[in-house]
C-alpha cells in the first residue's frame, strides 16, 4: 500500500474562495477613516520620494499621469476582517517611481495628506508588489477611498495602502507609522494573521 | 547633593486605578498641538477605523488613539498634554512630604 493518498484534491476554490485566516468576504467596499477626508486639488497635488541622504524626487499630477500605467487586479484584506477579491485599479508601479532613486535605505515611511503614516520594508514596494493608484473600477478614485491617489500594497493588510498618499520617506531604520505605534503589527501579513504586535 | 530616590511603577497602581474609574467625558483635556483645552466629550471620534481615533475639535490633530485587540488594548495619548479630572476632596498625589 502506498503512503501517499491518491484522493486528496484540496478544497475547490469555486466553492470557497481562498481567504486569509480570520477574514470574511465582502462585495461592497467599506470606507474606513481615522480622520476628516482631505480634499486635494490636482493643481497642487504632488508625490515626493525623499531619500535618507536628503534628496527629493517629485512628481506633479501631470507627471504621474505621463508615466507608464499599470492595471493591477488584486485581492485586498482589511485588518478589520473584510476581504474583497479581484479589485481593479490603475496607477504607476513603485518600481517605476523608484527606478531613478539612488538609495541604500531598507525602509519606507509612507505619508499622506491629512497626516497619516505607515511603514513598510522598501523591498515590499518593489518587484511588482506596489503601486500609486488613481483609478478604481475605471473611474477616478473617490476621496473617501483615498483619491486623488493612494498607495496599493495588496499583499499586506490594507492599512499599509495609505489613502491620500503624498510621498515616501526612505529610511535606514524602521520607523513605525500611525497604527503601528498604537498596537498594530509592524509588517502586517494577512496570510500569517499579523494583526497586532507580537502576532 | 544626594540622588533623588524614586519608587517603582507599582506605586502608580492605586492612584491610576482611581483615575481610570472616572467618567472620562467629565474630564478636560489639553491638545498638545494647538493648546485648546476643553471637555473630552467634545472630541471628534472616528470609529470606522482599525481603532478609535479622537481628534481635537479645533485643529483636528489626534489627541487619543485606542486600539482594542482580542486580549489587549493600547492607549496612546501623546496628543493630549494633560487630563484634568474632577476628584473628590481627599488626598493629593504626591502627598505632603
Amino acid at each position: 500500500m502506498g503512503i501517499v493518498s491518491p484522493g486528496f484534491q484540496g478544497r475547490p476554490r469555486t466553492q470557497e474562495p481562498a481567504l486569509p485566516p480570520g477574514q470574511y468576504l465582502t462585495e461592497d467596499f467599506p470606507v474606513l477613516s481615522a480622520g476628516p477626508t482631505p480634499r486635494v486639488s490636482l493643481d497642487t497635488w504632488e508625490f515626493v520620494i525623499s531619500t535618507e541622504n536628503g534628496s527629493d524626487h517629485r512628481w506633479s499630477w501631470q507627471e504621474l499621469m505621463a508615466l507608464p500605467q499599470e492595471t493591477p487586479m488584486v485581492d485586498i484584506h482589511c485588518v478589520t476582517r473584510w476581504s474583497k477579491l479581484g479589485t481593479n485599479w490603475q496607477g504607476v508601479s513603485l518600481d517605476t517611481l523608484l527606478a531613478g532613486v539612488d538609495t541604500g535605505a531598507h525602509f519606507a515611511l509612507a505619508h499622506s495628506y491629512g497626516g497619516y503614516t505607515t511603514n513598510l520594508p522598501l523591498d515590499d514596494l518593489r518587484g511588482g508588489q506596489a503601486w500609486v493608484v488613481h483609478t478604481f473600477d475605471g473611474a477616478p478614485l473617490p476621496a473617501e477611498h483615498g483619491g486623488p491617489a493612494r498607495l496599493l500594497v495588496p499583499h499586506l493588510y490594507f492599512w499599509k495602502s495609505a489613502k491620500w498618499v503624498r510621498g515616501l520617506r526612505l529610511k535606514t531604520m524602521d520607523e513605525p507609522g500611525f497604527w503601528e505605534t498604537a498596537g498594530y503589527h509592524d509588517y502586517g501579513d494577512p496570510w500569517r494573521e499579523q494583526r497586532y504586535q507580537g502576532d | 547633593m544626594t540622588e533623588m530616590s524614586y519608587l517603582d511603577g507599582n506605586m502608580l497602581d492605586g492612584p491610576m486605578r482611581e483615575l481610570f474609574t472616572v467618567d472620562l467625558s467629565s474630564a478636560m483635556g489639553r491638545c498638545e498641538n494647538c493648546g485648546t483645552t476643553g471637555s473630552m466629550a467634545s472630541l471628534h471620534v472616528y470609529s470606522h477605523a482599525p481603532g478609535l481615533v479622537a481628534r481635537c475639535p479645533s485643529c483636528e490633530e489626534v489627541m487619543v488613539r485606542l486600539v482594542r485587540g482580542p486580549d489587549r488594548a493600547w492607549l496612546d495619548m501623546r496628543g493630549t498634554t494633560y487630563l484634568q479630572v474632577p476628584m473628590p476632596m481627599e488626598q493629593t498625589f504626591p502627598g505632603p512630604l
